[in-house]
């Protein structure tokens, strides 16, 4: 076998990352705490850059006999990623300089969790997408246990590992009754081999479901979701909450797609539970928060049942489904968290939705975005919440999921409820001492993700299209 | 019965025996060389197989280091395993149904193994070149992906480690050799004129 170096070019954008990580990390090593701004600077040019090579990278590609590959799916959910952790790192930088626990390692954990994400989007085979999820995952557990002066967030960090072990540990049994019945890691040859469904295999993916399941934060999978979200310092929930959310899904819909589309109906049972089981509880436990955080863990719940939906469709539909909520997902949940890191007071960060009271005399934009946001979160049409909602629940009829499909809308009026409240705080209490002057990093994602949110659809077609390419890429 | 065959009984029945152990001595030290013994009798059962290199492996890595680490946490933590213990009876039942459930499921999944087409047995071992070589062969062109990731991955721990544990503490001395080997004869000692009688 010859190799030459140009083959490695489909996974520039990875190898990009990783390189950079690596300097940086030397840099900063060196170099010391005064590095912390330029280290941060430097991996947002690198995650930039790692957009840009994403966009202009070869649309179809396979590595490493089939391990890594590179596809329209791919570089749809990639550039989804790299923009959401971009995101909530420019947010991050100057929240946690106020509250004193800028590190640089920080910027580099969250480059090497990215570099995780991409890896796990294109993993093609049980191998691959067991080592993407621990490398995102391990840099996760780190950054919640970043103020680690705190008791509340070490025990974060702590729920979040162990659990995530053993949520490891079922993925893995799970992966290893898979190859002891199909003979193979390869994605394609277990599709291959796995064409009459047999108790072993069942086994397996009910272990693998489950272990994603944890990484999703899909109910019965979700008891660390909230503990984690009010524990860790607010930028790092912000993180958590948008790119590996995306990736997780992003790799659970390839595997159940990719590698089991000939016993779609022994899995489809286990979405459609899951799917119902978090749309409810995230309606339902989330109406007695009051810390936002909390609320945000809640909602993101529920949003993964959303999401799932389109997954337990196993249609084309339903993949695009998933990819256009996922997309909506990510852009309303950086909005609102960059809302959630201006609640900040002289006496210090205030995380309760009544601090929120009476924003819209205080600071009326802000109010008029973030009232937007909760609209669109609960799916109220025409914001992109509500298309979101729309393509998934239309893909489950056409599936003739009507039940789920009945359940999930539903569940979204209930889930109106606590999002409404938000909006009722903001613009009908009496006012509670405003809030310090928003940084303009978070002004810049609030007005973006609003705008998106609020205008998607007056053009949502460029979205629905690369959606659908991404999605057709699977079929 | 063949040689190979008495050592595989051998190997393997002292291996569950001492498995068992790790879990019904009272001692946690016990417990922790019960472990270590499985541990040893596992790679003889690799040796036996022919899988040298493994076996190796794991004598030095799970004996040598994961082991002895435990014992060290063992005996450092002064866990007070009576106390942890103590419910013991009070969960029995939902315990033994949960066991009771899994061993269910593992009687079916073993009970309908079939496998796939195109699965093999253990791949037969080449003679001609040693395990660690035929390792290496696959590790560093085939795998080149899994193994560089792991690689991040380890590093992330080790980041994570630092990270977590490193504080820099204000007016700690430490040692510092350039300034102790510049060090003259006028810098280390001062001479005082005493005057007798009065002292200092």
């Amino acid at each position: 076998m010859t190799f030459t170096l140009a083959a490695l070019g489909p996974a520039l954008p990875e190898l990009l990352l990783a390189v950079s990580a690596i300097l940086l990390l030397l840099f900063g090593a060196i170099v010391g705490p005064k590095s912390t701004d330029t280290v941060n600077g430097l991996t947002l040019a690198a995650l930039f850059a790692a957009l840009v090579l994403v966009i202009l990278g070869p649309s179809q590609a396979t590595l490493f006999g089939g391990a890594f590959q590179v596809d329209e799916y791919g570089r749809f959910l990639k550039v989804l990623a790299l923009l959401g952790a971009g995101g909530t790192l420019a947010m991050s930088v100057d929240w946690l300089k106020v509250e004193k626990q800028s590190r640089f390692e920080f910027a580099i954990l969250v480059l090497l969790s990215t570099l995780g994400m991409m890896m796990l989007i294109s993993a093609g085979d049980l191998i691959a997408l067991y080592m993407g999820l621990e490398l995102m995952s391990l840099a996760l557990y780190v950054i919640a246990a970043n103020n680690r002066d705190s008791v509340r967030s070490t025990e974060a960090g702590l729920k979040y590992f162990v659990l995530g072990a053993l949520s490891s540990g079922m993925f893995l049994y799970g992966a290893s009754l898979i190859y002891g019945f199909t003979g193979s890691v390869n994605f394609a040859r277990i599709a291959e081999a796995a064409r009459e469904p047999s108790l072993g295999l069942i086994f397996g993916i009910v272990f693998t479901f489950a272990g994603l399941c944890f990484k999703v934060s899909a109910v019965p999978f979700h008891m660390w979701t909230p503990d984690v979200y009010e524990g860790a310092p607010a930028p790092v929930t912000a993180f958590f909450a948008a790119a590996p959310k995306v990736a997780a899904m992003a790799v659970f819909v390839r595997f159940a797609i990719e590698a089991l589309p000939n016993v779609v109906h022994q899995w489809q049972q286990i979405i459609v539970f899951v799917s119902i089981a978090s749309m409810a509880l995230g309606s339902f436990a989330a109406i007695g928060q009051r810390n936002l955080k909390r609320l945000m863990a809640y909602s993101s719940i529920g949003h993964m049942g959303y999401a799932l939906v389109g997954l337990a469709a196993g249609t084309e539909q339903g993949v695009r489904g998933v990819l256009v909520y996922m997309t909506i997902y990510m852009a309303m949940t950086l909005g609102t968290f960059a809302c959630i890191l201006s609640m900040r007071r002289k006496d210090g960060v205030v995380e309760n939705y009544d601090e929120l009271a009476g924003l819209a005399r205080t600071s009326p934009v802000k109010a008029f975005f973030l009232a937007a946001l909760m609209f669109s979160l609960a799916g109220i049409p025409p914001l992109a919440g509500f298309l979101a909602k729309y393509y998934v629940f239309l893909a489950a009829i056409e599936a003739g999921l009507y039940t789920l499909a009945v359940i999930g809308v539903l569940t979204s009026v209930v889930g109106a409820f606590y999002y409404l409240r938000i909006v009722k705080v903001m613009y009908f209490d009496e006012p509670a001492p405003a809030f310090e002057p928003m940084p303009s990093e978070l002004r810049a994602v609030l007005a973006v993700s609003g705008l998106f949110t609020v205008l998607l659809f007056v053009y949502p077609a460029p979205l629905l299209a690369a959606a659908g390419a991404a999605a057709r890429a699977l079929f | 019965m063949s040689l190979a065959a008495l050592f595989f009984y051998l190997f393997a029945g002292v291996a569950v025996a001492s498995a068992f152990m790790v879990i019904a001595s009272r001692n946690p030290v016990h417990s922790v060389l019960f472990l270590i013994l499985t541990f040893v009798n596992a790679s003889g059962l690799f040796i036996l197989i022919g899988a040298e290199y493994i076996a190796m492996l794991l004598i030095v890595v799970y004996v040598g280091a994961v082991a002895v680490l435990f014992l060290f946490v063992v005996m450092m933590l002064d866990v007070d395993f009576v106390e942890l213990r103590q419910g013991f009876l009070q969960y029995l039942p939902v315990g033994a149904l949960v066991g009771l459930v899994f061993f269910a499921e593992l009687v079916l999944v073993v009970g309908s193994w079939t496998f796939g087409e195109g699965v093999t047995g253990a791949v037969a071992a080449s003679s001609d070149v040693s395990n660690a070589v035929q390792i290496g062969r696959v590790l560093y062109t085939d795998y080149v992906y899994f193994f560089q990731a792991a690689g991040l991955v380890l590093l992330v721990a080790m980041i994570g480690a630092i990270v977590l544990t490193l504080r820099h503490k204000e007016n700690v001395k430490r040692q510092s050799i350039p300034v102790q080997n510049a060090r003259t004869k006028a810098m280390a000692i001062d001479v005082v004129k005493v005057p007798s009688g009065k002292g200092l």
